[in-house]
């Protein structure tokens, strides 16, 4: 079986700026894979790459064992692969519902219709409701976008991620700059919305990343130095150095 | 699917609500079948025509600025493109004895727009923001000079004219009177506003939302925004065409000024006027600017400053248009709190008509002065003489202006500040804006 996805000596620079350096990294299907490290080691570079926001300058990248590498992003995103944002990046002015319908859309074979009343699709109507479920936005269907709370917003995002059935999931940051409590609700959240499918998922909150992740990559410098299980990872010398210290040692 | 999850979405519309919503198209219909009882004179025929066809080309502007956001200045293109091909096609029509009814001729139109909106539209679409903005702007530049340079087309200076009553006839409806063309404009009115409305409701109308939100999003959740923004800027050809194909049976004549930049311009400021945040906006602004662009024209020379300085106010004090006015006051009539604005409204209306009536004594009496110099100073602005020259009116006007000014400038904060409280009452009532 091949991984749900394979970088192969991927390179990206900008200019004469090397972001990132021979990237080699795999991530089976089913597993929860995280990427860590220090900030602008390339980690957002590696989402964006992946996800066809940028192209990489040489190398490739697989999804299930098909190059991807400077498809653009819909194409990527129509086949399996769904990301979401460090920075929250939703329809602001449009309603929590019309945020999610939206992400639905597309995994229902609507495609461009213009001949159908949106709200006569059972099938959009009941996934987009399982998603708001889901996500525990009922109460706040109807606000528009902009107006939620910090972690509502997060977790709005985290459901236009998932709500179009990507068996493949990149989450930039999903808890970043959340109190202790949203994290963990946040973290129940993304397992209970991940189960059974691929996950990789950049984060700095160390307990999030031990306590989510079967495999962890280590990105320093625009490369990977360490690659492995959680225990492999906290007991390599290498990202103690680099990265880790002495904080969960 | 679980029972919660069901219960998550939005309940289906009572049967009492969508009997409202048939119901206010219904009234719609007939108000416009009733129109010409009340109003019988020829001038409000010719005048209702005009509305419709506005109502049609504002809206039609709206499916790009308001729905997809997508800022074009040079919608007229469409709408010029779409007369010419009906002006061609009546003579073609009348002089060949074709089979064809005039009131098949705004669908002419309309294709005709569609087609040259698929043309032109692949490459401006790819981006939206400043690059489709010039862009529509050049290629309105390119359209409006080739038509004084390709004669045998668009008829140079003249235009093309034609005559509406040569076509094949339909129940003895030659379309010679005012109120028959207004008839035909109203039914076209109606078909056009219930399909641009419908448009609305689509998986695609819903995507051009989210386009005009976010397209950088729209990637990631599977559509490609490029072909959702030229999807929106075919159907905005398609209406704009049917509404010019219609201006030009209701003059009969088309010409350059069709799809030059003043049309162009016109449709943003009656769209915008109106509001392009709501889907009734841009008929209430072509309402608005059609009547007051035949209705200024006869009070004063100078009626496009006017023009322009209500469209400033708008931009600045009302980005949500007329529209947007109305509706920010919906919440207070809900919670109840709407006496407690009006003593203020009407307190500050005071001084701020002061200050208009001010700015308008000196727009005039400097127009006096530096565009009719030599005429007589008695002048007559809005139905009111006055002498232009005469120390006493310069002095009333500075009085008005500057005093107006001031005092409607403390009067609104007082607005603001009972608006602020009613606000805030409706929203510990539970009336969410």
């Amino acid at each position: 079986m091949s991984a749900a996805i394979e970088l192969r000596a991927v390179e990206k620079s900008f200019g004469q700026v090397a972001i990132l350096r021979n990237i080699n990294l795999s991530v089976a299907q089913g597993e929860r894979h995280a990427l860590i490290g220090p900030n602008g080691a390339g980690k957002s570079t590696t989402f964006n790459l992946i996800s066809g926001y940028m192209k990489p300058t040489s190398g490739h990248v697989l999804l299930r064992g098909q190059e991807i590498a400077g498809l653009p992003p819909y194409q990527i995103n129509r086949r399996g692969l769904s990301r979401s944002f460090q920075v929250t990046n939703v329809f602001t002015h449009m309603s929590v519902w019309e945020n999610l319908r939206c992400a639905v859309l597309w995994s229902t074979g609507q495609r461009y219709a213009f001949w159908m009343n949106i709200d006569n699709l059972p099938e959009v109507r009941d996934r987009t409701a399982q998603i708001l479920t889901d996500i525990n936005l009922t109460a706040r269907r109807d606000v528009p976008a902009g107006l939620l709370t910090y972690a509502e917003q997060r977790a709005l995002e985290i459901g236009i991620t998932v709500a179009g059935g990507a068996d493949v999931i990149l989450l930039d940051e999903p808890t970043a700059g959340m109190s202790h409590a949203e994290t963990e609700r946040a973290v129940a959240l993304i397992r209970r919305l991940t189960e059974g499918r691929t996950l990789l998922i950049v984060e700095h909150d160390m307990s999030v990343v031990f306590g989510l992740a079967d495999r962890i990559s280590v990105l320093v410098y625009g490369q990977i130095i360490a690659s492995g299980t959680p225990e492999e990872i906290r007991g390599d010398p290498k990202v103690r150095e680099a990265y880790l210290g002495e904080e969960v040692a | 699917m679980s029972e919660i999850s069901a219960s998550a979405a939005p309940p289906p519309p009572a049967a009492a609500e969508r009997l409202r919503f048939y119901a206010s198209w219904l009234v719609a219909a007939i108000v416009l079948l009733l129109l010409p009882n009340i109003f019988t004179s020829g001038g409000s025929m010719t005048t209702f025509s005009l509305m419709g066809i506005s109502i049609i080309f504002s809206l039609s502007y709206n499916i790009l600025l308001g729905q997809t956001g997508m800022l074009s200045f040079g919608h007229a293109v469409y709408y010029g493109l779409g007369g010419f091909l009906a002006i061609h096609s009546m003579n073609i029509i009348g002089a060949h004895k074709l089979p064809i009814p005039l009131p098949i001729v705004p669908l002419i139109g309309g294709l005709s727009g569609l087609f040259f909106a698929a043309l032109l539209g692949w490459v401006s679409t790819q981006r939206s923001g400043t690059a489709f903005a010039m862009i529509s702007l050049g290629l309105a530049e390119l359209i409006a000079s080739s038509a004084l340079i390709l004669r045998s087309f668009f008829g140079g200076e003249a235009g093309v004219s034609t005559n509406r009553t040569k076509l094949l006839k339909l129940f003895d409806w030659s379309f010679g009177s005012q109120i028959q063309i207004y008839y035909l404009v109203a039914a076209w009115t109606l078909i056009a506003v219930i399909a641009m409305y419908a448009l609305t409701r689509t998986p695609l109308g819903r995507m051009c939302n989210a386009v005009r939100d976010n397209p950088e999003r729209v990637q990631f959740v599977g559509y490609n925004p490029h072909v959702v923004r030229y999807l929106a800027f075919c159907f905005a050809g398609f209406f704009a065409g049917l509404a010019g194909a219609l201006a030009a049976i209701n003059f009969e004549i088309a010409n350059s000024a069709y799809l030059g930049a003043e049309q162009s311009g016109t449709v943003l400021f009656a769209a915008y006027i109106g509001g392009i945040g709501f889907f009734i906006g841009p008929i209430v602004g072509a309402i608005f600017v059609t009547f007051l662009s035949l209705g200024l024209s006869d009070l004063t020379q100078v009626w496009q400053l006017y023009f322009g300085l209500i469209f400033i106010a708008v931009v600045m004090f009302a980005p949500g248009g007329l529209t947007g006015l109305l509706m920010m006051h919906r919440p207070l009539v809900k919670a109840g709190t709407l006496p407690k604005v009006i003593p203020g409204y009407l307190i500050a209306l005071v001084p701020t008509l002061a200050m208009i009536a001010g700015l308008v004594l000196s727009i005039e009496t400097i127009v006096h002065y530096t565009v009719n110099p030599g005429d007589d100073p008695h002048i007559k602005a809005f139905g009111v003489g006055f002498d232009a020259a005469s120390p006493f009116i310069w002095a009333l006007a500075a009085v008005l202006l500057i005093g107006g000014f001031l005092v409607a400038r403390k009067t609104w904060s007082w607005v603001g500040h009972a608006w602020d409280e009613a606000a805030t009452m409706a929203r510990e009532k539970g009336i969410a804006a």
